[in-house]
């Protein structure tokens, strides 16, 4: 199915953590055994709004990250389905072994939510930009991950999330991005869906990079190229199927991530294109470098990550396609 | 307005013994000076942290201008002490502290956290001299305190080492595995200082994961703890005198400070821990504080 998604040219703006602490409350509705835990991020995460409602299923485990991880694997372990929230760095990274053995080995049904994730962060700087979460949570085994758009988007990989037996994790952001999808496009956990059609190349991004690789294709339909975007928000397990045929179809293949170049959204889609269809393909990413403080609109342009960017990597990218003949 | 900067002589003495050992007085007039650079970069900047920054004021003046040993002109000057703010995000008192003692202008306040300037939100080795380990994710300073404290051992270096730490941030593991390290090897050329100013981001730190009996845990892993006012100048120079002179074991001053302190309606109120104040409010903040935007801002950018 095609949900094909046309921008007004003025785009609504909303936070996508608030996607993920308003789903939360849905959650703890239909769910009695949703438990969320925080370490002293109650507001950044947005989990409050799960805590003021559900105060008997909340738990505040002040600053430490690695041991919220092992409370919720120990919830889990007896039935529940805790999410864990903190910023992505220290989701992703302060607690990566706790991750690995206790949850992913184990394959507990923990659910973690790194919010502020990408160079958007902003002020705050390289510290609080978490930009590895991709490379280094999809590497482990038994984990799945999930990259949603926008608010709407947060909203139903948070419900997916909950619905999916195993670890999941789910990564957002800070700022108010806009608002791609509606309450009723089609999302499904593990599955990419293609918002526009086009036959020279496909655009897959996540996160907020959907919304560029939209614009994007506006500006390259201007210049003769037809650019079909797929939204790729689960990044593990990752639609292999989707990706082949995508590659097959347009022969061309352009990728797009607030994140590090190694080991992300890129290097996960190369992996099957290599395999299965290979075919010329560019990586718009961070490129290797660290994060720095800065407005996230100053940031988004400094770093690559505009839509103009990925016009760039397409016309790249089709130069070689046209090459190969 | 402002307490005068060092000059030229007692710069050159300093040079010499790096330590200023400024008098109750000076540091008085001086810690009023970083209270005012740290509204007046949070006003222009408006992004950035208020709360800590203001509870470590008094004695992070103390430790910068009476007790280091450290030459802000030559940051790796070999026979340096070694300070470090483990709680990161405290920048604003950080880099007024390391303008107003020398280690780069004070203009550069004004570009706290934007893209030109070198002050980044969280301290940066990559951009700011004299910061020389990068931090922002709590709890990992007092073990690298630890390996340079090992490090100047292993020199038969001189060297001591300042280790500020929050009281929120002792809710973090490593924290405790650095205090057992830090014991064991008996490290009492490390002193830690403990912002116990008893607020976190998301509230009150006894109702978020309370730290009591605080000093009573640090004494059982076997540290020299000094418990002291942390905004009485006269104490905490002595509680800095108490840990030079104590062998075998490490020290730590547990600074008992009130966050947000010297503006009036920050004093104690835990929701100004991450936020700047706006415009308007900054100028009341730095009424009380005897100075206006306009005259603190100008004195920032002329030096
Ligand atoms: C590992 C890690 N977890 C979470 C954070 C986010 N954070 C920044 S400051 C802070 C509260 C720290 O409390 P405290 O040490 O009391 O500092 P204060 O509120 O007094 O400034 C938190 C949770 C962080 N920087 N690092």
């Amino acid at each position: 199915m095609t949900a094909t998604i046309t921008l007004p040219e003025k785009v609504e703006m909303k936070k996508t953590r608030e996607g993920f602490g308003r789903a939360l409350v849905a959650l703890g509705e239909q769910d009695p055994r949703i438990v969320v835990l925080v370490g002293d991020l109650s507001e950044s995460t947005m989990v409050h709004f799960f805590a003021e409602k559900f105060p008997e299923r909340f738990i505040q485990v002040g600053v430490a990250e690695q041991n919220m991880c092992g409370i919720a694997a120990g919830l889990a372990a007896m039935g529940k389905i805790p999410f864990f929230s903190t910023y992505g760095a220290f989701a992703s990274c302060r607690a990566a072994d706790q991750i690995r053995v206790t949850v992913a080995y184990t394959n507990l049904n923990v659910k973690i939510a790194g919010a502020h994730g990408g160079i958007s962060v902003g002020p705050d700087g390289a510290t609080h930009q978490a930009m590895e979460e991709i490379s280094i949570i999809r590497s482990i085994p038994n984990m799945s991950m999930i990259v949603p758009c926008d608010y709407w988007e947060t909203y139903k990989a948070t419900l997916a999330a909950a619905k999916h037996v195993g670890p999941v994790y789910i990564r957002f952001g800070r700022e108010d991005v806009p608002v791609v999808t509606g309450e009723h496009t089609p999302f499904a956990f593990g599955r990419g869906e293609v918002f526009a059609e086009g036959r020279d190349l496909t655009l897959i991004a996540c996160g907020v990079m959907v919304y560029e690789a939209l614009r994007a294709r506006e500006t390259l339909a201007t210049l003769g190229i037809s650019a079909r975007v797929v939204d790729l928000h689960t990044v593990k397990p990752i639609d292999r199927e989707l990706i082949a045929r995508s590659a097959r179809e347009t022969g061309a293949i352009v990728t797009a991530e607030e994140h590090q170049v190694n080991g992300g959204l890129g290097g996960a889609v190369a992996e099957v294109v290599v395999q299965q269809s290979p075919v010329p393909m560019e990586l718009v990413a961070v490129q290797d470098r660290f994060g720095q403080s800065g407005k996230p609109a100053e940031l988004m342009d400094a770093f690559g990550l505009r839509a103009k960017d990925i016009v760039v990597a397409a016309q790249k990218v089709m130069e070689r396609k046209r090459a190969r003949g | 307005m402002s307490s005068a900067a060092p000059g030229a002589a007692e710069l050159e003495a300093a040079h010499r013994s790096g330590r200023l050992e400024w008098p109750v007085e000076r540091l008085t007039a001086k810690a009023l000076d970083i209270r005012r650079d740290i509204v007046t970069l949070l006003s222009k900047s408006q992004t950035g942290h208020s709360g800590g920054p203001l509870s470590c004021a008094d004695f992070g003046t103390a430790l910068f201008f009476h007790e280091l040993n450290i030459d802000p002109a030559n940051p790796r000057w070999p026979e340096r002490d070694y300070w470090h703010f483990s709680i990161g995000h405290v920048t604003p008192v950080i880099y007024s502290l390391m303008a107003e003692r020398g280690y780069f202008p004070l203009r550069d306040l004004m570009k706290f956290r934007t893209f030109e300037g070198h002050a980044q939100g969280h301290p940066s080795a990559h951009d700011t001299p004299g910061i020389e380990v990068s931090a922002g994710s709590l709890g990992q300073g007092l073990s690298v305190c630890n390996g340079v404290a090992m490090g100047a051992r292993i020199d038969h270096h001189p060297r001591r080492i300042y280790c500020v730490m929050g009281d929120g941030e002792q809710q973090e593991g490593q924290i405790w595995e650095a205090a057992m390290f830090a014991a064991h090897y008996r490290l009492d050329h490390l002193c830690g200082i403990i912002d116990y100013n008893h607020k976190q981001i998301d509230g009150d730190v006894e109702d978020i994961m309370g730290v009591k009996p605080l000093a009573d845990k640090w004494r059982s892993f076997n540290w020299n703890v000094i418990e002291c006012d942390g905004h009485d100048i006269p104490g905490i120079l002595r509680s800095f005198a108490a840990a030079r002179a104590h062998g075998g074991r490490p020290s730590v001053i547990i600074a008992d400070t009130v966050m947000g302190r010297g503006v009036s309606y920050m004093a104690d109120d835990y929701r100004w821990h991450g936020k700047p104040p706006k415009p308007d409010q900054a100028e009341t903040a730095l009424q009380e504080l005897g100075t206006s935007y306009a005259e603190w801002s100008a004195r920032l950018l002329a030096h």
